[in-house]
């Protein structure tokens, strides 16, 4: 839960504005961007995700570090665990807006 | 990229423990606390201890989320659960954490639906998917996690999805570190501080541990280097007589936080006047409350919540052991009835709570970052 994962952001959901696929060591899952809309990231770009929420962007130097330091406290499983748990990836494109228009 | 397993810099590692050394006023007995459990973990796992000369001492502080949740928290989560057609969300951390029925893993295995997500936003899909039942999230964490349940109850506002609530226990750092400062029995020379939650609160927050307290504060990454390089720094403002608050992590942690995340929290959120802390007692506006623009969405405006207060089992020293007051093995129960497969308390359960940490690394003695430097 407390664990900063990077990622690096393959490509914005065209569906859903605050939603973006991103890269984890080869597992790819959407997280939300919602709380990087100040300076939102494009495809290249590399997060640092908590929760599922990409929470700041930082260089790939830096993604590398923290993948290096997840490695170090042994807590790479728990992060992939917590990657492949994100269940955002079958969600229907902009349900939010189609259901605010019912 | 793939995950790397050498550590960064042994020689580096070296360095700055003779630094340290080197710092370190023999005629002065140092106590630094590291706030946050990420630091607590890293800290036992490279047997940073040994680094460091006996008079440095590191004294564990109250960042780990699930450790200072009390247990009352926890049964009034669960029996609001145990209502026909509720179903039960919650971090995998939260799962062994015991309540005075069971955990909530043990309340699945009676037959409640407890589900694991590892978003909050899983849990709104959860919501989704279920019309026909509610779906309560129990939010945990400290600043880290608390943007990412604001933003998903404002996705729920505008889905106006109906059958979502929050159960709200969500803290902030701040009033925990006044609280610990407050404390008579608690004499501390500075802080390394937390490195995640600064990312969303900035380094601002900390100002007037330096300026009213006469601490330095000193926020912090997570690598042995990082922390050893964080003491350093403190160290070195100590010996000048300085007190200011630095930021070692600044590829991370911007000085001014992420404002994105904390207009969500504003949004959402406002201050409970009193919060209950375990180990801590009540401290004031120190958590935060759902908004009545969010009361739909509230867990406990939405239902008749009990309110319970429970004293964790009488033997458990865990609330002295999170003031720092104890040390994990000091405690009675430590090894013996308290273990991570067994817990009664919460710091065995969270791999950042300090008995976990202390039971796996101490206890054990692998191969630590002072050895590798070493070697």
């Amino acid at each position: 839960m407390c664990l900063a994962i990077p990622g690096k952001i393959v490509e914005l959901d065209p569906h859903n504005a605050h939603l973006a696929v991103v890269d984890v060591v080869g597992v790819r899952r959407r997280v939300d961007l919602g709380l990087l809309q100040d300076e939102p990231p494009v495809p290249g770009d590399w997060v640092l995700i908590h929760v599922g929420f990409a929470m700041s962007k930082i260089s790939e130097a830096d993604a590398a570090d923290q993948m290096r330091t997840l490695t170090m406290l042994g807590e790479t499983e728990a992060a992939m665990q917590e990657v492949r748990g994100y269940g955002l990836e079958n969600e229907e494109p902009d349900q939010s807006s189609q259901r605010l228009k019912q | 990229m793939k995950f790397v397993d050498e550590f960064r810099a042994p020689e580096l590692v070296s360095k700055a423990g003779e630094e340290i050394r080197r710092l370190a006023d023999p005629n002065r007995h140092y106590r630094i606390m590291e706030v946050c459990g990420g630091h607590t973990h890293a800290i036992y796992r490279f047997g940073l201890k040994d680094l460091l000369p006996s008079n440095v001492e590191l004294i564990h502080g109250p960042g780990c989320p699930v450790c200072v949740l009390p247990m009352g928290r926890i049964d009034d989560g669960l029996s609001l659960a145990t209502q026909p057609n509720f179903i039960f969300a919650a971090f995998g951390d939260m799962m062994r954490v015991p309540g005075t029925h069971g955990s909530p893993l043990e309340y699945k295995a009676r037959g409640m639906d407890v589900r694991i997500v590892y978003s909050p936003a899983d849990a709104l899909k959860v919501a989704r998917s279920n019309p026909e039942r509610h779906v309560m999230f129990f939010a945990i964490g400290f600043e880290t996690t608390a943007p990412s349940t604001a933003l998903t109850l404002m996705r729920a506002k505008a889905e106006g999805l109906r059958n979502f609530s929050v159960f709200c226990n969500h803290v902030t750092i701040i009033p925990a570190i006044r609280a610990i400062l407050d404390s008579p029995d608690m004499r501390l020379d500075g802080f390394v501080g937390p490195g995640h939650v600064s990312t969303v609160i900035g380094c601002r927050p900390y100002d007037w541990i330096a300026k009213d307290q006469g601490k330095p504060v000193v926020v912090s990454g997570f690598e042995p280097l990082d922390i050893l390089q964080s003491i350093v720094m403190l160290l070195r403002q100590l010996r000048k007589g300085e007190a200011r608050v630095e930021n070692q992590y600044k590829r991370v942690v911007p000085w001014e936080g992420n404002r994105a995340a904390l207009r969500a929290m504003g949004e959402v959120f406002e201050l409970r006047p009193y919060f209950e802390w375990r180990g801590l007692g009540f401290i004031s506006q120190s958590a935060l409350k759902i908004r009545a623009s969010y009361a739909q969405w509230d867990s406990e405006q939405r239902f008749s919540v009990p309110g319970v207060r429970v004293t964790d089992p009488k033997a458990a020293q865990c609330g002295e052991v999170l003031k720092g007051v104890l040390k994990p093995a000091q405690c009675k129960l430590f090894g013996n009835e308290c273990t991570p497969e067994q817990p009664v308390g919460a710091l065995m359960v969270s791999s950042e709570g300090s008995c976990a940490a202390y039971y796996n690394y101490e206890h054990r003695k692998p191969v630590t970052i002072a050895s590798a430097a070493a070697n």
